[in-house]
């Protein structure tokens, strides 16, 4: 049976009717709501294509139940920027021409958000420690490393 | 343009009513469904396969290579716009669209540019020395005295200019390729050569992009396969009411063996493929994954291959005073996509469209057509961007999964595999096995080189389609592999040289290629064996090869290479340590199927003693691929390929038992993660009068052995089974 399941996405208030509120809220997100920043890559958590903001922190779509995210706040990677300006992330990650296939990069983008909101200035070690969950099989770990600081630069 | 989709409707607003040869104008109302394929030409020989000018002067490339996220198509776009002396962002590429570009071949083993590109380029050039006689005569004189500036031609005398747009809006013309069409002299260029930002980026990282597993169709539905237990273990039954409780199902879709499920959400579709019961008989025959290498080694010969043959290698080891003989494997690896594999496909009037990330639409055109026992006419496969795929992984198997089950249910299906579908059903990278042995004479010279490749059959055609096989549609089950009897030879000049490849009559698991399939793992036997002579006799690996290569590209290289390096001649062995951490350094080198690009690597490793774990610091690559068209994209695939190959040679190890691939996640398949990857610091030789070869897989094929020398250096043992398991460097420490 059909229920409706309420959440603030990207600042505005949504809601998904479901069969099932035990369906991943990756899929209300992709489907239901036609967003296509949080990519299915393992449904494991494994990845971290999936990767959107639960309430600021950084959690993997794919196997939080819609259900968990009733009444909160997600953020995707469409509701990053603020208005027309890119978010300093997003920005540095063209500058650095940071990504091959780009399937990953959802999950870099917001897990480094998310490191960014703790720690204004995380060095090369902290970065690889913060997306270490993060998998690129493109091989472009530099570049992004690289993006994340000049975003860090940019912000602080 | 960041990513285009194009469907009939929009190619036609792309392109414009005029083009260089071919005239829409007044078809575009009464068209019937196919009038524009039928009215683009795409032969190989035409201007306008290639190429399309509109009134407002936008240039259109029509290329049959694709983009797998390499950056190809921004470089493509770079190379007709240079050519044709239009600004960069007049050009837009439409890439492996059946019905719109031209059957250039497969997207594979670093061909774009060389191939594709330069094809792309004559036509441009084609086009523009058309225009320019065009433009003589409506501004008068000759054409030596017009300019050309983004597009538009001007008289240099009069001072009179008009447009391509103009020029093709009152003329259209029908040019054939011309092979001597005069091209831009190099040392004009303002856009090849340019590290122009990738036209895809922005889209990606805003979310805006559309992947395949993306697109969406109206009326679509949502598919799943479901797989056999057991790799060729036979359907007995399905019981489609073990599906009761999932809203929204609308087919369970069974053909011989082959299982899929469709529902009107993706959600459904998951969970049905999980909970749907089926019945299949058991199978059990895959070789014992502990006995891989006698089971290959065991493996029926198809035919011998000889792929270097000067002097007589075999008599000369027989005389030399002193013999090295070392076996060498490589294990079976999977591509790893973080996307897995996904299509759209649709039948409708009797006609499949399937929107694919295939890297070979047309080839995956003919594939349909046997399949379906259909005219080629009649399907067309139009590219999609997916993850990165790095060779044939299961791109195609998901485009003919949901091309059988959207004829099954009559309307569009889109299917994207789960992660255990991809790790566990995409074709895999097959185990290689090497065998190498030399001869010196009592002065150390290396008098004779011997190498015995024993690798499956196959080229770089079409890999058949699980869907296919398995519900027992017509298909071809010729194994493929791409051409991995590449670089068995080698680039130095030792008086007696002998290698050949026996190539197997089969191979556990469906084959197909990986990322420098065969040059990579051959280069890894060649280049540790090389290092082994160096470390038997002394010799210092980097003059070693200098001089026995008789090749300026090759040797000024190898200097670029000291210098970047900052390459000591030392002794090769143990260069001391710190606490547990040894530390090493590596060096390999490779002509790239010794005939294309070539790569120098240093490669700084730390071992530690305790846990037998290597990490790959820091690697140093010089590169000459001649023309550079676009040095960020080379830098780009240049670091990409060498993480990436770091990975596959410290790590990644396919694992499967008698039934199937037990593999099936990234727990089980680790790959490198952030905290291990290792700085790439890359110089990149320009060859700007040289032509353009490829970038993508060269820098992998120097990897492994690179790995394995600073191994030794550091440690004093040589590992020659890849991965290499800490497990092994561990056991081997203890015994030193």
């Amino acid at each position: 049976m059909a229920q409706g399941i309420s959440f603030n996405l990207n600042g505005r208030p949504v809601t998904v009717q479901v069969d099932d509120p035990g369906m991943p809220l990756l899929y209300a997100l992709r489907n239901d709501l036609g967003l296509h920043g949080p990519r299915f890559g393992c449904g494991l958590s494994q990845c971290g294509a999936c990767t959107v903001h639960l309430d600021g922190k950084a959690v993997r779509s794919c196997v939080t139940p819609l259900a968990t995210a009733a009444h909160r706040h997600v953020v995707t990677l469409e509701g990053l920027a603020k208005k027309e300006d890119l978010h300093p992330l997003q920005q540095a990650f063209i500058d650095e021409q940071a990504m091959q296939c780009g399937y990953c990069m959802n999950g870099m983008i917001m897990q480094a958000a998310a490191l960014l909101q703790v720690n204004k200035d995380p060095n090369d070690d902290e970065i690889k420690s913060a997306l270490a969950g993060n998998l690129c099989r493109c091989g472009s770990h530099m570049r992004v490393i690289r993006a994340i600081r000049r975003a860090a630069g940019a912000t602080s | 343009m960041t990513n285009c989709v194009i469907d009939r409707r929009n190619f036609l607003k792309v392109s414009g009513v005029l083009v260089v040869a071919f005239s829409l104008e007044g078809i575009l109302d009464a068209m019937p469904a196919r009038a524009a394929v039928v009215a683009k030409p795409v032969s190989l020989t035409d201007v306008e396969s290639f190429i399309a000018i509109d009134r407002d002067g936008k240039v259109t490339v029509y290329c049959g290579h694709v983009d797998l996220g390499t950056g190809v198509q921004t470089a493509i776009a770079q190379i007709a716009a240079e050519e044709l002396d239009v600004a960069f962002e007049r050009v837009t590429v439409i890439q492996g669209d059946t019905a719109l570009t031209p059957d250039q071949g497969i997207t594979s083993g670093s061909f774009s540019i060389q191939g594709a590109g330069m094809q792309i380029r004559q036509a441009a050039a084609t086009a523009r020395q058309a225009l320019l006689l065009m433009a003589a005569q409506r501004l008068g004189g000759p054409i030596e005295g017009l300019a050309v500036a983004d597009g538009v031609v001007r008289s240099k005398s009069s001072g009179k200019q008009v447009g391509y747009g103009e020029l093709v809006a009152v003329q259209t013309l029908s040019l054939t390729v011309d092979k001597n069409a005069r091209l831009k002299a190099p040392g004009d260029y303002t856009i090849v050569g340019k590290p122009i930002a990738r036209i895809d980026i922005p889209a990606k990282v805003t979310g805006q992009f559309t992947y395949v597993q993306d697109f969406v169709v109206p009326g679509m539905l949502y598919g799943r396969p479901v797989r056999p237990p057991a790799m060729e273990a036979k359907l007995v039954s399905v019981d489609a009411s073990s599906l009761r409780g999932i809203p929204g199902i609308v087919k369970v879709v069974r053909e011989g063996d082959f299982c899929g499920v469709v529902a009107e959400t993706e959600w459904a579709a998951i969970k049905a493929a999980r909970q749907l019961k089926v019945t299949w008989t058991s199978w059990a025959g895959l070789p014992t994954q502990s006995e891989l290498w006698s089971y290959v080694r065991a493996t029926e010969v198809a035919k011998d291959e000889i792929t270097s043959n000067a002097g007589n290698a075999a008599g000369a080891i027989e005389k030399a005073s002193r013999r090295l003989k070392a076996t060498y494997d490589f294990a079976l690896q999977t591509h790893g996509s973080i996307g897995p594999s996904a299509a759209v496909a649709e039948f409708k009037d009797g006609k499949l469209t399937c929107w694919t990330a295939s890297q070979a639409t047309h080839a995956l055109r003919k594939q349909f057509a046997q399949m379906f026992s259909m005219a080629e006419d009649d399907v067309r496969c139009i590219y999609v961007e997916g993850a990165g795929c790095y060779g044939r992984n299961g791109h195609e198997d998901a485009a003919a999964d949901a091309a059988l089950m959207a004829r099954a249910v009559g309307r569009p299906v889109r299917v994207q595999w789960m992660r255990w579908d991809e790790h566990g059903w995409d074709p895999k990278g097959p185990p290689t096995l090497i065998d190498l042995e030399a001869g010196l004479d009592v002065r150390d010279n290396v008098v004779a080189w011997k190498g015995d490749f024993y690798i499956p059959v196959g080229g770089p055609a079409a890999v058949w389609l699980l869907a296919a096989q398995l519900a027992g549609r017509p298909h071809r089950e010729d194994l493929e592999t791409g051409s991995i009897f590449q670089n068995s030879a080698i680039p130095y000049g030792f008086p007696n040289r002998y290698t050949i490849c026996h190539r197997l009559a089969s191979t556990p698991l469906r084959p197909s290629w990986i990322r420098s399939p065969g040059r990579m793992q051959n280069t890894f036997a060649n280049e540790s064996f090389l290092d082994e002579i160096t470390a038997a006799i002394g010799a210092d690996p980097l003059e070693f090869r200098l001089k026995h290569i008789d090749d300026p590209r090759g040797t000024d290289l190898l200097r670029r290479l000291e210098q970047l390096a900052r390459w000591e001649p030392h002794k090769i062995g143990n260069r001391g340590y710190g606490g547990d951490v040894l530390r090493g350094r590596g060096l390999s080198y490779v002509h790239y199927e010794l005939s294309r690009t070539y790569v120098g690597i240093v490669v700084d490793v730390e071992v530690n003693r305790k846990s037998g774990k290597t990490r790959v610091i820091r690697a140093s690559v010089v590169h000459d691929c001649g023309q550079i068209i676009n040095p960020d994209g080379v830098r780009n695939q240049i670091e990409g390929g060498v993480i990436q190959t770091v990975s596959r040679t410290l790590i990644e190890e396919l694992k499967f038992d008698r039934s199937h691939v037990t593999s099936l996640d990234w727990a089980s398949y680790p790959i490198l993660t952030f905290p291990d990857v290792p700085d790439v610091v890359v110089d990149l030789i320009d060859r700007p009068k040289e032509v353009p070869w490829g970038a993508g897989e060269p820098a992998c094929a120097v990897v492994p052995s690179a790995i394995g020398n600073a191994i030794f250096d550091a440690t004093g043992v040589r590992l020659r089974s890849v991965p290499f398991k800490p497990g092994n460097l561990k056991a081997a420490l203890a015994r030193v």
